[in-house]
């Protein structure tokens, strides 16, 4: 049994309270508080969360156009991520032999689970979450084309706009910032009309459309 | 292992397939009928929490688990295959439902030339226009004997659209280059959302003949011949990937299950993987005796049978033929054999990729809610002077714009992947981004053909399929055409940038495509070269029947479910009126 970490930040650099309007304009209510959240990881050790949560947030930025992956905790679904079932490849075909060089379009071939490319990955981003924000882009440019970037990057889409069960989207942030409602139950009265123009309901994630608590996967094995 | 007592039907697979037929004959006769399915049992109830994009499109948690079994992939016969590791270019389901659970609902007829292709390719433009290296055949059954078993499918699944062709009468605003219909749809066509919109009148604009997609997503309220009732649909944009939560869409455990559960001669076993059909053969004749198959826990069954239907998808009923050595495996050097032949992959892609500069609220839609237009399908248009033959559907569908699946695509103008300027013109091109696609004939050929990988295993310690499949210079002809015709009409939508698809290259395994991947136990006119007789029924070993899309012995541009439906009934036709009476071979 590993030592149990967690992942320390203050309200206002993850998650916290957002108030919802139209177009983008999204602001915390939390932020000025300086309240602290522990929140307890399941694969990444601290220094290991500290490093991701800084490279995510170069992918995604927090910026004037507005929140990113650090507002929307994609770190937290990340650390889930791995630790759950696609994490440790339990849905993929691991049988021998393995071809790591086969051409594109057989999609990947390798041994390395995700759990162990982010693990050889993080070797090459020691010290990340200390350098500036130029730094970090530069040193994430060194490894750009590298399997572990690439899963990089396409986590931190899947953990700003996947639904908040999974421990991302924090508030719904990556959702308000594309205009997308979530699961909406019904859109019959809108679909053929708003022509030309955004139609942006407010969005509702999957507990409160469904009524009930839903498990996600990472949570079931 | 133990024996069970004896069944009269005893049916693999529990997708739209084995339920139609344990439907049909388990409801028309007090045969005591049996269905195996490997997945998970299913209500419909059950999809009231499944609008989750990770774990349902991007996880796939309908579909079969590729750790216990895939496939392995090459792209001709002197290559060393490599298994499919994570499933991307098709999706096989699993689970009670199978792929008719989390398809999207399109629901086109296949032209009616596509029965006959081999003979009115010749007849119209002489042998020398085939390509070479073609297995191409006729089907064995026409377009006219199927027409009423069409109308039943769509029928017993409520199809919302609007017919082009009411028996020989061409009607403006439906499909007029279909075959005749003997009744309208169903249902009135659904709603349609704005992008797909625009390209109706961009097509009408350019003299095509745009129609709304035949769509098994309820446009209203529906009750079945079987008083089967569903929902109309909502356009909550969940459909691909996802059971529908309501149950507007059509899916076997909201049409088939609710008439099979008051059935007491009709059961369904679910967690049943079946391992080997057991089978006595002497020379060219025999009998099936049965299946062999393993539970959940690992124990394992002979489960004899009187009848017995192969029902468990494409490569499922092509590798269990192998597995069981029913029938001579497909050897393309010799063109001798006939199991495993015919591989197809339906060609399917992106024709144009439009980028606008006002919003299209592209979350709103269902699966099949959209507009298709058949003008540079098939044979409709005259292939005298163009360098290959048939073509197929352009179409833009308003199927739900999820994030996961479509946040970050970009015009060509734009080449940063991540950081402030790339999330951007992500953001601002969200909702501003649409697709026509072309969906077209895949062509059968002697070297794109199925048989069991020498290397690679499934968990239980048996073969997995190997699939030998590459794209011709016919396919990537009619892609370049077909790109031509979407970036046309593509030009007429005021986008303010459109992307061409890059065209077909090496066959691609991790790009999706469709689940409409074909052939194997192909049927054909006579045993030389194909599997199955005209009604699905193995040629040698009359109690054996085959059904679904493993029979197209080439894939036409139609979605393949309404065909396999109508074959469906067809088959249970003549099982029940003549097959009872008298058990051979019923051609």
């Amino acid at each position: 049994m590993r030592r149990r970490e967690f992942l320390t930040l203050s309200a206002a650099s993850v998650g916290g309270v957002l108030v919802y309007s139209l177009d983008r304009k999204v602001s915390r209510l939390s932020g000025q508080t300086g309240q602290s959240i522990r929140i307890p990881l399941r694969f990444f050790s601290q220094s290991e969360a500290l490093i991701i949560a800084a490279a995510a947030s170069r992918i995604f930025p927090s910026d004037e156009a507005g929140p990113g992956a650090r507002e929307a905790g994609v770190v937290v679904y990340i650390d889930r991520q791995l630790a759950g079932p696609w994490g440790r490849d339990l849905h993929r075909y691991t049988q021998e032999p393995f071809e790591e060089n086969a051409p594109a379009e057989f999609g990947y071939q390798g041994k390395a689970t995700p759990q162990q490319i982010y693990r050889r990955g993080l070797k090459d981003l020691a010290g990340l979450d200390r350098l500036a924000p130029a730094e970090q882009d530069q040193k994430l440019k060194q490894i750009e084309t590298t399997l572990f970037f690439s899963l990089l990057r396409q986590n931190t889409i899947e953990g700003m706009f996947s639904d908040p069960i999974h421990g991302g989207n924090a508030d719904m942030v990556g959702w308000q910032l594309i205009g997308f409602p979530g699961p909406r139950m019904s859109n019959y009265d809108d679909v053929d009309k708003h022509f030309g123009e955004a139609f942006r309901p407010k969005p509702v994630s999957l507990r409160e459309a469904s009524g009930r608590k839903v498990r996600p996967s990472e949570d079931l094995e | 292992m133990k024996t069970l007592p004896s069944v009269d039907v005893l049916i693999v697979g529990g997708g739209w397939t084995g339920l139609l037929m344990a439907k049909e004959l388990g409801s028309r006769t007090s045969l005591s009928v049996v269905v195996l399915e490997r997945g998970q049992p299913r209500r419909t109830d059950d999809y009231g929490g499944d609008m989750d994009e990770l774990d349902y499109a991007v996880r796939l948690r309908m579909m079969q688990n590729a750790a216990q079994e895939t496939v392995t992939l090459r792209h001709n016969p002197g290559e060393r295959a490599l298994p499919l590791r994570q499933f991307a270019g098709f999706l096989p389901g699993a689970g009670v439902g199978g792929a008719g659970e989390h398809w999207n609902g399109v629901f086109p007829r296949m032209l009616s030339d596509c029965f006959t292709l081999l003979s009115s390719t010749i007849e119209k433009y002489g042998a020398a226009k085939l390509p070479e290296d073609h297995s191409i055949q006729d089907w064995g059954v026409t377009y006219d004997e199927l027409e009423p078993y069409y109308t039943r499918a769509e029928l017993l699944l409520g199809i919302s659209g609007k017919a082009g062709n009411l028996r020989g009468k061409q009607i403006e605003g439906g499909n007029i280059f279909e075959g005749w219909r003997s009744a309208e749809y169903p249902t009135p066509p659904t709603k349609i959302p704005c992008f797909s919109a625009l390209f109706r009148e961009a097509a009408k604009s350019l003299g095509y003949h745009p129609y709304p997609t035949p769509a098994a997503n309820a446009s209203q309220t529906y009750t079945n011949p079987d008083g089967i009732a569903r929902p109309g649909c909502t356009y909550c944009g969940f459909c691909e990937r996802f059971g529908c939560m309501i149950g507007a869409k059509a899916q076997p455990t909201n049409t088939l299950l609710p008439v099979i559960q008051k059935r007491k001669n009709i059961s369904i076993r679910t967690g049943a993987q079946v391992r080997r059909i057991v089978h006595d053969t002497t020379g060219s004749k025999g009998k099936v005796r049965g299946v062999h198959y393993i539970d959940a826990s690992g124990q394992e069954f002979l489960q004899p049978a009187e009848l017995v239907f192969l029902a468990s998808w494409t490569l499922n009923n092509t590798r269990l033929l192998l597995l069981s050595k029913i029938g001579e495996a497909y050897d393309p050097a010799t063109n001798h054999g006939t199991v495993g032949r015919n591989l197809t992959h339906q060609v399917n892609f992106p024709a144009a990729t439009l980028f606008f500069d006002q919003p299209l609220n592209r979350f709103m839609g269902s699966g099949a809610s959209g507009i298709t237009m058949s003008d540079f399908n098939g044979d409709v248009f005259d292939h005298s002077g163009l360098p290959f033959l048939r073509g197929g559907t352009l179409f833009a569908l308003s199927n739900g714009n999820r994030p996961i699946a479509n946040f970050g695509v970009l015009p060509p103008s734009e080449s940063s992947k991540w950081g402030s300027a790339w999330k951007n013109k992500a953001l601002h091109y969200y909702d501003r981004t649409g697709r026509i696609t072309f969906e077209a004939e895949h062509l059968a050929y002697k070297s794109n053909y199925m048989d069991l990988d020498p290397t690679y295993k499934d968990y239980w310690g048996d073969p997995l399929l190997r699939l030998t499949l590459d794209w011709r210079e016919n396919e990537r002809r009619t892609a370049e055409f077909g790109t031509a015709k979407g970036m046309e009409i593509a030009r007429a939508m005021g986008a303010n940038e459109i992307a061409p698809f890059s065209g077909l290259r090496s066959y691609d395994a991790t790009r999706y495509q469709s689940t409409h991947i074909q052939g194997g136990t192909i049927m054909g006119t006579t045993p030389e070269r194909s599997v199955l007789n005209p009604y699905l029924q193995h040629w040698q070993i009359s109690n054996l029947f085959v059904l679904g899309a493993s029979s197209f012995p080439q894939n036409s541009a139609s979605n393949p479910t309404p065909t396999i439906l109508a074959q469906t009934y067809r088959t249970a036709d003549a099982i029940a009126e003549r097959y009872l009476k008298n058990p051979a071979p019923l051609a």
